[in-house]
C-alpha cells in the first residue's frame, strides 16, 4: 500500500512554525510521506504542491486569525483542479464560533492546541483509509 | 578521647545509610529520575557538597555588584517594585489607545505595543499577504497618522513604551519620534524599548524580511542614532522569549540569547562605535515558563554571564555596561485551551518565579490566550496577579531571597556552564550570524520540541487538565473576537491617506532612503524624513526590499 502523503503548508504571514514542524515529523514518524511547504504560502502555491505532490491530505497550520480568509480560497482552489478528494485539516488557533463555518467549507478535521499528536495521527490514516475503500 | 566533627561528606554518607535507606525500602520513589520541564535531571537533596567552590564574593557578588548575580539593585524592590507592563493590542489604533488609557487608569505603569503581522513584516493593510491579517494579533499601524491615534492623549513624557517589532522596528520608532516631536516632548526625556532584535526572528518567530546582514546594519544604525539622540531609549531587547516558545530548553533560552546579544555588540563595535557608549542601552527578555526553580536560576545566571562576557570578552569600563536588565513574559506556550482558568494558576507561579529572579519589568498572560487574544477582564486578571505578588505575598520584601539555595546556586552554575558550552560552539561556527545562515539554532529547537511533544504523549510530562486530570464538556469560556472592520477602516485611511499628502514628497523621501541603502549612512535619518511625510510602512519597507531582497529560510522538519 502507497504512503499517506500530505503537504504541511503555513499559510498567511505569521511565522510560529512549532506546531507545523512537530506535527509535520509525527506524521513522519507514523509513516507518511510528508512535505513541508515552509513559512508565507499563498493558497495558489498551497494547492499547487498538492497537485504536484499528489497529495492525499492537506494540513494548514494557521494561528493568526486569518483562517475564514485563507481556508476557504484553499478549498475553492481546490475544487478548480478537481483534487475534491484531497482531505483538509486544519490546526491551530481556531475561536468555537468559527469551527461550524470551516465544516460548512469541507474542512473535515480541526485541531486545537493540546490535541495529542496520536489523534491526528488516526484521524488523518482514519479517513484516508476509509476514502480508498469508498474509491 | 578527641571529638571527631563530621565532615559534610561522611555526614552524607552516614544519612544515606541510616535514614535514606530505610525510608527507601519502606516507600520507594515516585520515579527512577526526576527532571525539569527541560529535560534537565535534578537530584533527590542538594547539600554543601553540590556547590564545594562557591565564592560568594566572586560568584554571586552583593546585590547591585559585579557580577550581579544577586541582582543589578542594591534594594531589589524594596525601593521600586518591578514595571508591570501589559502587552497589548488590536484592531484600529483607536481601540487600542482606549484599552492603554483602561490599563494606565488601572495601575498599569508602562505600556507595550503589540502589533498586527501586517505591520509587523512590512505590509500595507491593502497588500494581499495582509488580507484577514488586518489587527488580528494586534493593533494595525500604516503610517504616523495611525501612532498618533495610537498615542491620543497619551503624555510620552510620563510613560515608558515598549514596542514589540524587529524587521521595521526602525520604521516604527521613526514613528514614535515624530508623533514626540508634534507633541513638543523632547526625544531626550523619551524612554522605552523598540525590541529590535532580528536575530531571534530568523531563530524562532521567523518574522523576517530581508536577509541577516543588511538586518544587522538597520540594528546597529539605531544603536548609533540613539546614543546621540535619544540617550534613554532601550535600543534592542534581545529576547529568548520566542526561542522558548518556539520549544528550547531553557538552556538554549539562555545561551541563544546571550550569544545574540554578543553578536549585537559585536557588530557595533565592528561599525565603528564604543562599547561603553551604546552597551548599557542594551536589554533583554526572558521567558518564564513553568519549571520554578530552573528558571530563577536562567535569569541570575543570565546576570553572571552578561557581566563577565561585557568586562572581559568586550573590555568594557562601565558597571552600566555589565548590568544585564531584564523584561520577562511568562510563558504563553504552556497556556491550555482546556479548563482554560487552570492557565491564571500556571502564570502565577511563572511570575513569582519572574519577581525572584530580578527581573525589571513582567507581563503576565491572560487566561483566555491559549484561545484569542485576551479579554479586557481577562487582561485585568493578569495585572491584578502581578499586583498580589507584588503587594500581598512579602516577595518582593527581601532581595534574591533564594540565594545560597544550594539547589539554586547548583542550577545557576549548570546553566552557566551550559551556556558557555554552547558559546564555543557557535563561536566556531563564526558567530551568530553565520549560525543561523546554517540553520544550527533552528534545528535544535526544533528538536527540543519534538522531544517534549513525544514526552507529553508519553505522560512523562503531565499537563493538568490535558493528558491527566482532563474534562470533557467544559462551559467554554467567552472570549475577544475580532471582526473585519479594522481592515475596513485601515484600508479606507489608507486611501484617504495617499490622496491627501503630497506624493512628491514622499517620492522624494522613498528616494533618498533607497540611496542611504545602497551607500552606509545611517539610515535612521532618511526613514525619520520618510515617516514625516507619511510615507507607509509597506513604502519604506519595499524602498528597503528593492536594495536588500527578501529573506527565505529553507524549509526543513
Amino acid at each position: 500500500m502507497r504512503k499517506i502523503r500530505v503537504i504541511i503548508a503555513k499559510p498567511g504571514l505569521d511565522g510560529h512554525d512549532r506546531g507545523a514542524k512537530v506535527i509535520a515529523r509525527a506524521l513522519r514518524d507514523a509513516g507518511m510521506e510528508v512535505i513541508y511547504t515552509g513559512l508565507r504560502q499563498t493558497a495558489d502555491q498551497i494547492v499547487s504542491a498538492a497537485l504536484q505532490e499528489d497529495a492525499d491530505v492537506i494540513g494548514l497550520s494557521i494561528l493568526s486569525g486569518a483562517h475564514l480568509h485563507i481556508c476557504p480560497r484553499v478549498m475553492t482552489l481546490l475544487q478548480q483542479h478537481q483534487l475534491d478528494n484531497v482531505l483538509v485539516v486544519v490546526g491551530g488557533i481556531i475561536p468555537d464560533q468559527d469551527v461550524a463555518k470551516l465544516h460548512a467549507i469541507g474542512i473535515r478535521g480541526i485541531f486545537i492546541p493540546g490535541t495529542p499528536m496520536q489523534q491526528i495521527v488516526d484521524f488523518i490514516s482514519g479517513h484516508v483509509r476509509a476514502h480508498a475503500q469508498e474509491a | 578521647m578527641s571529638k571527631t566533627v563530621a565532615t559534610p561528606s561522611s555526614a552524607c554518607a552516614d544519612w544515606e545509610r541510616d535514614t535514606l535507606a530505610p525510608a527507601l525500602e519502606k516507600a520507594p520513589e515516585r520515579r527512577a529520575s526526576f527532571t525539569t520541564v527541560s529535560g534537565r535531571e535534578v537530584e533527590r537533596l542538594y547539600t554543601p557538597e553540590a556547590v564545594p567552590d562557591l565564592d560568594y564574593a566572586r560568584d554571586l557578588g552583593d546585590p547591585g555588584v559585579f557580577p550581579y548575580t544577586r541582582g543589578i539593585h542594591a534594594t531589589g524592590y524594596r525601593g521600586k517594585p518591578w514595571t508591570m507592563r501589559q502587552f497589548a493590542g488590536f484592531g484600529t489604533p483607536e481601540e487600542t489607545n482606549q484599552r492603554y488609557r483602561e490599563l494606565l487608569a488601572a495601575g498599569g505603569t508602562g505600556l507595550s505595543v503589540a502589533f498586527d503581522l501586517p505591520t509587523l513584516m512590512g505590509r500595507d493593510p491593502d497588500h494581499e499577504l495582509s488580507l484577514g491579517e488586518v489587527g488580528k494579533c494586534g493593533v494595525n499601524v500604516t503610517s504616523l497618522a495611525d501612532m498618533e491615534r495610537l498615542f491620543d492623549r497619551i503624555d510620552l513624557s510620563a510613560i515608558t513604551t515598549s514596542m514589540t517589532i524587529n524587521s521595521p522596528a526602525a520604521m516604527i520608532f521613526a514613528m514614535y519620534l515624530v508623533v514626540a516631536e508634534k507633541t513638543g516632548v523632547d526625544w531626550q526625556q523619551l524612554s522605552g524599548t523598540i525590541q529590535n532584535d532580528i536575530l531571534k526572528e530568523y531563530i524562532a518567530q521567523k518574522e523576517y524580511i530581508y536577509p541577516p546582514r543588511p538586518s544587522m546594519r538597520l540594528i546597529t544604525d539605531v544603536f548609533a542614532f540613539c546614543t546621540k539622540h535619544v540617550p534613554r531609549w532601550n535600543t534592542i531587547s534581545v529576547s529568548g522569549y520566542h526561542i522558548r516558545e518556539a520549544g528550547a530548553t531553557a538552556a538554549q533560552e539562555l545561551a541563544f540569547t546571550l550569544r545574540d546579544g554578543i553578536e549585537y555588540v559585536q557588530w557595533g563595535v565592528d561599525a565603528g562605535l564604543e562599547v561603553d557608549d551604546f552597551a548599557p542601552r542594551i536589554s533583554f527578555f526572558f521567558n518564564a515558563h513553568n519549571d520554578f526553580f530552573e528558571e530563577i536560576a536562567k535569569y541570575r545566571a543570565a546576570r553572571r554571564i552578561w557581566a563577565h562576557v561585557m568586562r572581559d570578552r568586550f573590555g568594557a569600563k562601565q558597571e552600566r555596561s555589565w548590568k544585564l536588565r531584564f523584561h520577562t513574559q511568562t510563558a504563553g506556550v504552556s497556556l491550555t485551551a482546556q479548563q482554560p482558568y487552570n492557565n491564571v494558576v500556571r502564570t502565577t507561579i511563572q511570575a513569582l518565579a519572574a519577581v525572584l529572579g530580578g527581573t525589571q519589568s513582567l507581563h503576565t498572560n491572560s487566561l483566555d490566550e491559549a484561545l484569542a487574544l485576551p479579554t479586557a477582564e481577562a487582561a485585568t486578571l493578569a495585572l491584578r496577579t502581578q499586583q498580589v505578588i507584588a503587594h500581598e505575598s512579602g516577595v518582593a520584601n527581601v532581595v534574591d531571597p533564594l540565594g545560597g539555595s544550594y539547589f539554586v546556586e547548583k542550577l545557576t552554575c549548570e546553566l552557566e556552564a551550559d551556556a558557555y558550552r554552547h558559546f564555543d560552539t557557535i563561536d566556531r561556527m563564526g558567530g551568530m550570524v553565520a549560525a543561523v545562515e546554517q540553520g544550527y539554532p533552528q534545528r535544535e529547537i526544533a528538536e527540543s520540541a519534538y522531544r517534549f511533544q513525544q514526552a507529553v504523549e508519553r505522560k512523562d510530562e503531565i499537563i493538568v487538565g490535558l493528558n491527566e486530570f482532563a474534562m470533557e464538556d467544559q462551559a467554554p469560556i467567552s472570549t475577544l473576537y475580532i471582526d473585519e472592520q479594522a481592515a475596513e477602516v485601515q484600508g479606507q485611511r489608507l486611501r484617504e491617506l495617499r490622496a491627501s499628502r503630497d506624493q512628491a514628497a514622499v517620492h522624494r523621501a522613498l528616494d533618498a532612503l533607497r540611496r542611504a541603502a545602497v551607500g552606509h549612512d545611517n539610515l535612521m535619518y532618511p526613514i525619520v524624513d520618510a515617516v514625516r511625510a507619511y510615507a507607509t510602512i509597506g513604502e519604506t519597507c519595499d524602498a528597503l526590499r528593492e536594495v536588500w531582497g527578501e529573506y527565505e529560510e529553507e524549509p526543513n522538519v
